[in-house]
């Protein structure tokens, strides 16, 4: 143990593998199955909704949107979006226009960004929809973004 | 010597192009019209409002009414168990409190009788130069085209320079999350009283809007409509605009103009 270069590489070792199995080990007693989304876009599929945009641009763009959005609406005074998917109009609100379909924040939001660990603040002043009973049950009261 | 000047030129050339280019290389990268106004709002150059303090003394409920319609379309809470807490977006005050410098020892007879005692309802005045705005480190509160100093609550970190910049008091700090706040109350209180508009959370300034989400859907602004004529709105640089002819037909004040804030509410007494 005399050899401090031996000393400091153990020492970085230790560290880094440390860090590196640290949210595997913190995470191992929340992570859960990947969540289905199937019984929550089931209905709205069968009614023939459409989102905006397309639901794989939805899906892994969503927060450039409502940012863009958010900045149209207050800081350009622009309330129209025209989608790229259909050119159809839509208002731009996360509160008054993606929740008439998406009905359910429990259901559409907090599902998969409890999942992932995402906790945007999005509902500390926007006013989501009231649960129905039966999504209530599901998740079991609310959850920690709501504030 | 000679062969770097000729580079240096070539490379200002170079750059003087690139410039150039950078608009037209802008437009082509414009996605369209992907945003637009909507098709109902109101647009103005400039936005301005009138108190017509002396119209008031006839409906003495309008400027109470005015005030609940604005705190109940924008989901301000009304009851505080804490007033040092306390959020409000347009409220009353005595005339010297509103004008101050402007009372004198006998003005009480007109005030109690000209007007009837009749306090001035008090809002933001969307300065055309809002000290506010001058303030803000973040840019959460700005001055749009048309003369409305808005709030963006998603930049405002609380810092509360606007509050300390404005003289007239018209920003209020969220001290505590309105939804504890009603915890804290204990009693019944039904909020959020409009679902369609968001709340605020603690740690952020708030403040009149002029209602540019109303405007923005064509609606006057939720004071005005519940003020059965008492105060009126409109574009000030419209000569026919019902502001405009209130302005030319009576006498007018603004609050603490002498500031030179150049606020755009003014007032009939």
């Amino acid at each position: 143990m005399n050899d401090p270069g031996k000393l400091i590489a153990a020492i970085v070792i230790i560290v880094v593998a440390a860090s590196l199995a640290f949210p595997l080990v913190y995470n191992k007693a929340k992570a859960g199955a990947v969540p289905d989304f199937t019984s929550v876009l089931e209905p709205l599929k069968k009614e023939k909704k459409t989102c905006v945009e397309s639901a794989a641009y939805m899906r892994s763009s969503h927060m450039q949107l409502l940012n863009d959005w958010r900045n149209e609406v207050i800081r350009e005074g622009k309330k129209v979006y025209v989608s790229n998917t259909d050119k159809k109009e839509y208002e731009m609100s996360l509160q008054n226009t993606c929740t008439k379909c998406h009905t359910s924040k429990a259901q559409f939001c907090d599902k998969c960004h409890d999942f992932v660990g995402s906790a945007p603040k999005c509902w500390d002043c926007h006013i989501p929809p009231i649960e129905k009973p039966e999504a209530e049950k599901k998740t079991a009261g609310r959850s920690k973004i709501d504030g | 010597m000679d062969s770097g000047r000729r580079r240096f030129l070539q490379i200002a050339g170079l750059s003087a192009l690139g410039l150039g280019a950078k608009p037209v290389l802008d437009a082509i990268a414009d996605n369209g019209n992907q945003f637009k106004v909507g098709p109902k709002a109101k647009l103005a150059k400039r936005w301005a409002m009138v108190v017509d303090v002396k119209k008031a003394k006839d409906s003495p409920e309008a400027f109470k009414k005015s005030i609940e319609a604005c705190h109940l379309s924008h989901n301000v809470l009304s009851k505080w168990k804490n007033p040092k807490h306390e959020v409000k977006w347009i409220w009353q005050a005595k005339f010297e409190q509103a004008f101050p410098g402007e009372e004198h020892k006998y003005l009480q007879d007109y005030l109690r009788d000209g007007l009837k005692d009749v306090h001035p309802v008090l809002m933001c005045n969307h300065c055309d130069n809002p000290p506010c705005v001058r303030v803000c480190p973040t840019k959460a509160t700005f001055r749009r085209p048309d003369g409305i100093v808005v709030m963006d609550y998603h930049r405002c970190i609380g810092c509360r320079f606007c509050m300390a910049a404005c003289p007239y008091g018209a920003r209020s700090l969220n001290w505590v999350d309105p939804k504890t706040a009603i915890k804290e109350l204990g009693e019944p209180v039904n909020f959020p009283t409009n679902r369609e508009f968001p709340e605020r959370t603690r740690g952020v300034v708030e403040k009149c809007t002029f209602c540019s989400e109303r405007l923005a859907v064509g609606l006057e602004p939720a004071c005005v409509e519940a003020s059965q004529g008492c105060l009126a709105f409109g574009d000030l640089d419209d000569p026919n605009s019902p502001v405009r002819k209130l302005i030319k037909s009576h006498f007018s004040m603004r609050r603490k103009a002498h500031l030179g804030t150049d606020p755009q509410v003014y007032y009939i007494l």
